[in-house]
């Protein structure tokens, strides 16, 4: 009994630092999922005093402003559209790091692409144009016969 | 013709990061341009108890200038503000942002007060509402209460005189 008491305070001691841990950084530990979430989201905005920098990632103080709003955002059932729809309605599309698909940034979607499809294009005419350049010639049986006796020989220099 | 093809797509290219240089990554357009200013009940920051919203200034022209006494740009803007309040042409509201009630105060004390009135945002919560991410900020609001211009960084006496006066007088006009 007494063996008993002795290892049942001690699994008790241990308990003891988790509750002490409660007390500090209480937003972070309050609910982890939520704040999986939240940083899963924030970094793919981008923070607007580093500009460089993602929401999730920047210490600037506004970031911590609006990290705190995305939260509560979330607390209150809001989708992660619709919290990125709350934040461009404010700072426009430049808070995503993914900008939309609008006729405005069609030139950055489809630019890439043009150019490389344009780049493909002038390879292929100028292959093109080379093979017409340069007709295939037919060997004569001379010839043939010494090709073929150059790429038989073992000594290179023959 | 063909083989200047180079020196063409140079041009273009040496043309495009010209323009590059002189644009400023750090003015974001504003979403909120010609769309109605975030409503908001603040209290008033030399009254507390007193409370001020957008609402109130409907048939005014109005400018909101948001502003902090921690704010360095906002030191550089002040004798600005200060010169238009005297000429009374427009009345400028002041949205003092994530600051301490009494360092407002002493700020507003110490290098003098341009404003008809100032709003205490201490959380910054309104702030998120009108898209500030750079204090000092101006907005140029319109009789129906629409935002028609957004001002990132200090007002200068060259904005004022190019686009915000010009501005004010034509909305006032209407």
């Amino acid at each position: 009994m007494k063996n008993i008491c002795k290892y049942l305070s001690i699994a008790l001691l241990c308990l003891l630092p988790t509750f002490a841990h409660a007390g500090e950084a209480q937003d972070m530990a309050a609910d982890p999922v939520l704040e999986k979430r939240m940083i899963g989201l924030a970094d793919k905005l981008r923070c607007l005093v580093c500009q460089n920098e993602s929401l999730a990632s920047s210490h600037a103080e506004l970031a911590e402003d609006l990290r705190r709003e995305v939260r509560e955002l979330m607390k209150k059932g809001m989708s992660d559209d619709e919290i990125k729809d709350y934040l461009v309605a404010r700072y426009g599309d430049f808070v995503l790091y993914e900008p939309p698909f609008k006729r405005y940034t069609l030139l950055l979607w489809v630019g890439p692409f043009a150019l490389l499809i344009a780049g493909l294009a002038g390879l292929m005419l100028q292959l093109r144009k080379r093979k017409q350049a340069a007709p295939e010639t037919q060997l004569s049986a001379e010839e043939a016969q010494r090709a073929a006796e150059l790429l038989n020989s073992k000594d290179p220099q023959a | 013709m063909k083989r200047f093809w180079p020196f063409i797509l140079f041009v273009v290219l040496a043309g495009f990061l010209y323009v590059g240089l002189y644009l400023n990554p750090r003015e974001v357009p504003s979403p909120l341009i010609n769309k109605p200013a975030p409503m908001f009940t603040l209290a008033q920051l030399h009254e507390p108890s007193k409370q001020f919203s957008p609402s109130e200034m409907k048939g005014k022209v109005w400018l909101l200038n948001v502003w902090a006494s921690w704010c360095v740009s906002c030191r550089e803007e002040h004798p600005v503000l200060m010169a238009l309040a005297e000429r009374n042409i427009v009345p400028i509201y002041g949205l003092d942002y994530k600051d301490k009630r009494e360092d407002g105060l002493g700020w507003l004390a110490k290098g003098g007060n341009p404003y008809t009135m100032s709003m205490s945002d201490n959380e910054g919560r309104i702030g998120i509402d009108y898209g500030v991410y750079g204090v000092p900020e101006t907005y140029v609001i319109d009789k129906d209460g629409i935002i028609r211009y957004k001002q990132i960084g200090p007002v200068t006496p060259d904005s004022l005189r190019e686009t915000i006066l010009p501005l004010v007088a034509g909305l006032q006009a209407k």
